[in-house]
């Protein structure tokens, strides 16, 4: 492998962290898997220590790994009758909030995922926390390394239901007064639950529950990229000829 | 003696100073402000997993409506995180028309930030002379890609088509006529290229006029110097970037320290400021207007020089061209099952920045494998900047948040989502 300065960067986390980081680099991108127990400690040491300096926190989000590499349409193997008609799945425009899977076998769900800047170093770094349980995830809250995360960890909460020990105040951020359930998660309905309409009736705004028919207009589909290789081949074929 | 409360007011949604509808819980102590709590998310629409609903094309137009005045910007960083999986890099063509549209949606978004942040702070006449340049502008746009706002032009693997040879003209109309309507046509005679010459030729001194209304101005620098002053410190805490940071004194562009496009070519400066206030960041951005009309020169000169392709000769990821399809079945395929199911991007995750008119606007992208996105998020510079919100005002008067409202640059599109 050449040095290039992200494998170097990589290289000087392996020796500091040791066995506390799972790295892997990709595309010159570094993503660093940890536990949650040790995001604090490593995070400090990040943001202050000079060959790392780590300043700024760019970016927490959650992510919700149900369903990872799950399709709803069957493009590989074929019947007598051709290929699977595409209809069926668990994605989430497909049911609504009362016919929402429930009990899922997916281990660890959540995580919650950062991205550092290093302003003096021009690098950047991806932290990857996995929620140790389902039912309650929860993350240490890093405000007291960065305090600009608040909101982040506050929309994470918001979206996702994960739960950032320690956050001073992790209130609902982006969803209405009173919402009920965390939107982003692949279990939720993409219709929704509730729809608000103003009653001139009742002179004022109310909630009711959806009207719209759930429905997927175009399946999900996984695809071996190799036709896309292949594609890339006859473009540079073309090329040459041209 | 008489006992004094704090007491508790309500900022907007529906305020004029409020940019659209950010929602403000101050308390206060008379006229200074002990504690101030942004309520966002009244724009929220979900945009992040709406686009995990549909295949990765469909959702290039819902970026544009992010922040709805830097369009451009936005669909950058999203196109860039999916060629980025792809493996794709669009043609040199195409990175340079990116670069060009980057900087004009830069002016664009940096006008809207001038008048309106005048408007806000009592300069009426400043929000005029800005739409007038800001609508020549929207002109280019229109030219490109059909809509005035909402252009969906870039896509992975290129933009959607080359360049106009032929600058659309207005009629005549009640609202132009006469010798105004040949004053607006004179610049339109040529190619789109040579319409975007006459404006940057012209656009520095326009920037002139805005410097005129205020740099200068007493009532302006009252408002802004020493106002909401942010150290280079504070602003890194608070993952703040862009002209925020900037304005503090650090040097960090990403179209400098981590180029993309064709940034790397261009000769351009960036502005910094000294005192990490509003008016250092009102003097950064009207230079980031001047250099943003310098690179838009550059890559006029050689888009003129230099015809091309504009998308990857990808059938895959691109759609043929429409005489193909009538003559080839092998492109009329590639053309269906592009515009039914999309093309699926190999699994895994990508981080994209782009150097966004408000800061780093990133696309974070994971992939397993499928023709829709498993999870996008988009890190938008206003929801880092305005999360500071609290912290900065504590102990200003109420007048001076309206400043830094301004100052921050906000637009809830992005900052909802």
């Amino acid at each position: 492998m050449s040095d290039t300065p992200a494998t170097s960067l990589a290289e000087r986390l392996a020796a500091r962290f040791g066995d506390t980081l799972t790295i892997s680099t990709q595309r010159n991108e570094i993503t660093a898997e940890l536990a949650a127990a040790d995001l604090i400690a490593v995070a400090t040491a990040l943001r202050d220590e000079p060959g790392f300096r780590f300043t700024e926190l760019i970016d927490l989000c959650g992510v919700d790994y149900l369903g990872y590499g799950q399709t709803e349409w069957d493009t590989t193997d074929i019947s007598w009758t051709g290929f699977s008609r595409g209809v069926e799945g668990q994605a989430m425009g497909r049911f609504d909030w009362a016919g929402r899977p429930r009990g899922n076998d997916e281990p660890r769900r959540f995580a919650s995922v950062v991205h550092l800047l290093s302003i003096e170093h021009n690098r950047r770094l991806r932290l990857r926390v996995f929620c140790a349980d389902d039912s309650m995830p929860v993350v240490p809250s890093l405000t007291l390394v960065w305090p600009g995360v608040n909101w982040f960890e506050r929309e994470a909460f918001d979206l996702y239901g994960i739960i950032f020990d320690g956050h001073p105040d992790l209130r609902r951020i982006l969803t209405d007064y009173g919402f009920v359930g965390h939107p982003f998660r692949k279990d939720f309905p993409l219709i929704g639950n509730v729809e608000v309409r103003y009653d001139p009736e009742q002179k004022r705004v109310i909630y009711e529950p959806v009207s719209i028919e759930p429905r997927v207009l175009v399946p999900r589909t996984i695809r071996n990229d190799a036709d896309l290789m292949q594609a890339k081949a006859e473009a540079a074929d073309d090329w040459q000829r041209n | 003696m008489q006992e004094i409360r704090n007491y508790t007011m309500n900022f907007g949604p529906q305020h004029p100073a409020a940019h659209g509808v950010l929602r403000l819980i101050m308390e206060m102590d008379g006229e200074t402000i002990i504690r101030a709590d942004p309520h966002v998310g009244l724009l929220h629409r979900g945009t992040e997993k709406l686009a995990e609903s549909k295949p990765f094309n469909q959702s290039i137009g819902y970026m544009d409506r992010l922040d709805y005045v830097s369009m451009m910007c936005n669909e950058h960083a999203y196109v860039k995180a999916i060629e980025n999986l792809l493996g794709i890099e669009a043609p040199e063509r195409a990175q340079y028309i990116r670069t060009m549209f980057d900087e004009i949606t830069r002016i664009l978004n940096h006008l809207m930030w001038i008048g309106s942040n005048a408007l806000d702070l009592g300069a009426m006449a400043v929000f005029l002379y800005a739409f007038r340049e800001r609508e020549e502008l929207m002109d280019v746009y229109e030219a490109v890609s059909g809509a005035r706002m909402h252009a969906t032009y870039y896509r992975p693997g290129g933009v959607y088509r080359d360049l106009p040879a032929q600058m659309s003209q207005y009629r005549e109309s009640p609202w132009h006529k006469g010798n105004d309507l040949k004053r607006i046509n004179s610049w339109r005679e040529g190619s789109m290229l040579d319409y975007l010459e006459a404006f940057t030729s012209d656009f520095p001194s326009k920037v002139d006029e805005y410097e005129d209304l205020l740099t200068n101005n007493r009532i302006w620098k009252q408002r802004t110097v020493g106002i909401g002053v942010i150290s280079p410190e504070l602003a890194q805490q608070w993952g703040m970037t862009g002209v925020m940071l900037r304005g503090s004194g650090v040097e960090w562009d990403l179209r400098k320290k981590q180029p993309y496009a064709k940034y790397a070519e261009m000769d351009f400066d960036i502005p910094v400021g000294v005192g990490g206030d509003c008016y250092d960041r009102y003097l950064c951005r009207v230079e980031e207007m001047r250099q943003s009309n310098r690179i838009i020169q550059q890559c006029v000169k050689w888009l003129k020089a230099n015809p091309g392709p504009v998308m990857v000769e990808n059938f895959k990821v691109a759609p043929p061209s429409r005489v193909e399809m009538k003559e080839d079945m092998e492109a009329m395929i590639h053309h269906f099952k592009l515009f039914t199911e999309g093309y699926c991007v190999p699994a895994g995750e990508t981080y994209a920045a782009v150097e966004a008119p408000k800061g780093e606007f990133g696309c974070y992208l994971v992939s397993d494998g499928a023709n829709k996105p498993f999870r996008v998020h988009l890190r938008a510079p206003g929801f880092a900047h305005l999360s500071s919100m609290d912290t900065i005002v504590r102990g200003h008067m109420l007048a001076d948040v309206v400043a830094m409202i301004g100052t921050y640059d906000l637009v809830f599109g992005e900052v909802d989502r």
